[in-house]
């Protein structure tokens, strides 16, 4: 049975589950927090990035969007904080600070 | 032939019978080739080895279409079955042993994802001793992986149970994993009598697989296993188990309808001449044939003895069970179990039967005996044994043993 898995809650007794729990949807990881789990988290100074764009492609959880050329923000609602990133960075643009 | 019932006969069959002689594994081949699934990965293993080899003749001849993928490890055949299945192909393998072992964790999520993926499982004990014989050790040590497990005498029921798997799979009320086994080299290389279906009447009886959801479906996506926090894990187990219970339906379902094409019946398990039985023994596969044949000879004698061959282990049919062994009025049961649980006190047979007839308040003798280990005979003389030991059981001589091997030099 397809059932839009937004009417799914914590409170939806078993036999409402879709089999196997299965997901009619793509790209619902979206909806899931997973940058709740980061522990460390990358922060950009502006000032020393150029735009490079060596970061973006290497972010296991395609956290760095691009637009217009240039990198944007992080995605901190799935950043894992696993610092490939800031490794790759050959300005010294991108810090990992501890939570 | 077995199982022929009346009920049944009065019903014209759909398909002609064609006789032939083959193996145990033939016969899962041939039905194979009649039923042309979409997909099979497989990896050989002694005594499956020759059902891959078979179909890859097929293919190889063109007789069929299948997707042959061969893989380097059962773990990867069964990963291989899980992708295909999810994305749509009827998918099917075959292995044993060690195979089935390597294959563990994807029988699980096999289950899980609701896959109705079907296993030709030629029954094999598992390591160690290192051995390639028969017992039960592979498919008792699957037996709460989640899939159906339905189990052969010889190589007529091996065939006619493959056949039916898919049905029972493929159900919106079950989508399951089934288990088709069969004893190692005793069903599977003994060459025997056979009654075949044709072509036609298979290909209609199985119909074309057509799932709800599936990965290869444009415009409808469906993501399968996904992660599951605490909230969801433990109500999607019931939910997979309520699909087990379901399953329960379908099989007796599919087997009347399967009646109806070959003029054989299938149910849970076959009584063999139970009608007043005193002495039971109750077990599954080829060792049947032996006891049945042992039957025979104890009932020229007088004794009342009877056979109770079990066909389903998963979905375990509890209740019939014990209704079965109270309607007869059996005075002391022998429960067979061609497989060691380590546990102290029996195989698995010995637990789940001796727990159904507990909770149906159905409290008759039983011993648990364990026999015919990795390919260890077992013949009509130890029946007689087991028989007399039951005798003495039910008559107060001796106290009921537990967990007694049989042919066992001590
Ligand atoms: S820390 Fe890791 S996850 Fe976060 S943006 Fe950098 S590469 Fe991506
Ligand atoms: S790698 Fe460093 S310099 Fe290059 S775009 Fe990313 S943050 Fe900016």
């Amino acid at each position: 049975m397809r059932t839009d898995i937004r009417n799914i809650t914590p409170s939806t007794p078993y036999t409402g589950l879709t089999e196997g729990l299965q997901l009619y949807a793509a790209g619902t990881s979206r909806q899931f927090m997973s940058g709740e789990w980061r522990t460390s988290t990358p922060v950009l100074d502006m000032e020393k990035c150029r735009q490079c764009l060596l970061c973006a492609p290497v972010c296991p959880d395609s956290c760095i969007p691009v637009a217009d050329g240039k990198r944007q923000a992080f995605d901190y609602d799935h950043c894992k904080g696993c610092g490939i990133c800031a490794a790759v960075c050959p300005f010294g643009a991108i810090a990992m600070t501890e939570d | 032939m077995n199982h022929t019932d009346k009920n049944c006969k009065t019903i014209q069959m759909t398909s002609r019978e064609i006789r032939d002689r083959m193996s145990g594994n033939e016969a899962v081949a041939y039905a194979i080739r009649q039923i042309d699934p979409d997909v099979m990965p497989a990896f050989p293993i002694t005594p499956s080895t020759e059902i891959p080899q078979m179909v890859s003749t097929y293919i190889a001849n063109g007789e069929i279409g299948t997707e042959f993928i061969p893989v380097e490890s059962e773990h990867s055949a069964m990963s291989a079955a899980i992708g295909a299945e999810a994305a749509g192909a009827r998918t099917i393998t075959a292995t044993s042993s060690a195979g089935l072992a390597l294959m563990w964790e994807e029988l699980l999520l096999a289950a899980s994802n609701r896959l109705p993926v079907v296993l030709a499982l030629v029954n094999r004990t598992l390591s160690g001793p290192i051995n390639i014989n028969c017992d039960h050790s592979d498919g008792m040590g699957a037996r709460d992986t989640g899939w159906i497990q339905i189990y052969a005498e010889n190589n007529q029921e091996a065939y006619d149970n493959y056949i039916q798997a898919f049905p029972i799979a493929e159900d919106p009320r079950v989508h399951l994993p089934v288990m088709i086994c069969q004893d190692g080299f005793i069903t599977s290389h003994a060459v025997e009598n056979i009654s075949l279906l044709e072509d036609d009447a298979v290909k209609r009886f199985v119909g074309q697989y057509e799932p709800e959801e599936f990965l290869l479906n444009p415009g409808r996506p469906v993501s399968v296993g996904p992660y599951a926090v605490s909230d969801y894990s433990m109500e999607a187990k019931k939910g997979q188990e309520d699909a087990m219970e379901r399953a329960g339906s379908v099989i007796l379902e599919t087997a009347e309808r399967f009646c109806r094409m070959s003029g054989r019946k299938y149910g849970f398990f076959e009584e063999y001449r139970m009608e007043d039985a005193e002495y039971v023994l109750l077990l599954m596969g080829s060792a049947a044939g032996t006891a049945k044949a042992a039957v025979d000879q104890l009932r020229q004698q007088g004794i009342r003895a009877g056979v109770l061959k079990l066909r389903v282990f998963r979905p375990f049919p509890a209740a019939e069970l014990a209704e079965a062994i109270r309607r007869c009025g059996c005075r002391a049961l022998a429960i067979l179990d061609r497989c060691e649980s380590y546990n102290g006190v029996g195989g698995p047979l010995g637990s789940e039967v001796t727990q159904a007839l507990y909770r149906a308040k159905v409290y008759t003798e039983t011993v648990n005996y364990i026999y015919g280990l990795a390919g260890r005979d077992f013949t009509v003389e130890h029946v007689f044994g087991i028989v007399d030991e039951l005798r003495d059981v039910a008559d107060g001589k001796v106290l009921p043993p537990d967990h007694k091997y049989i042919g066992l030099r001590s």
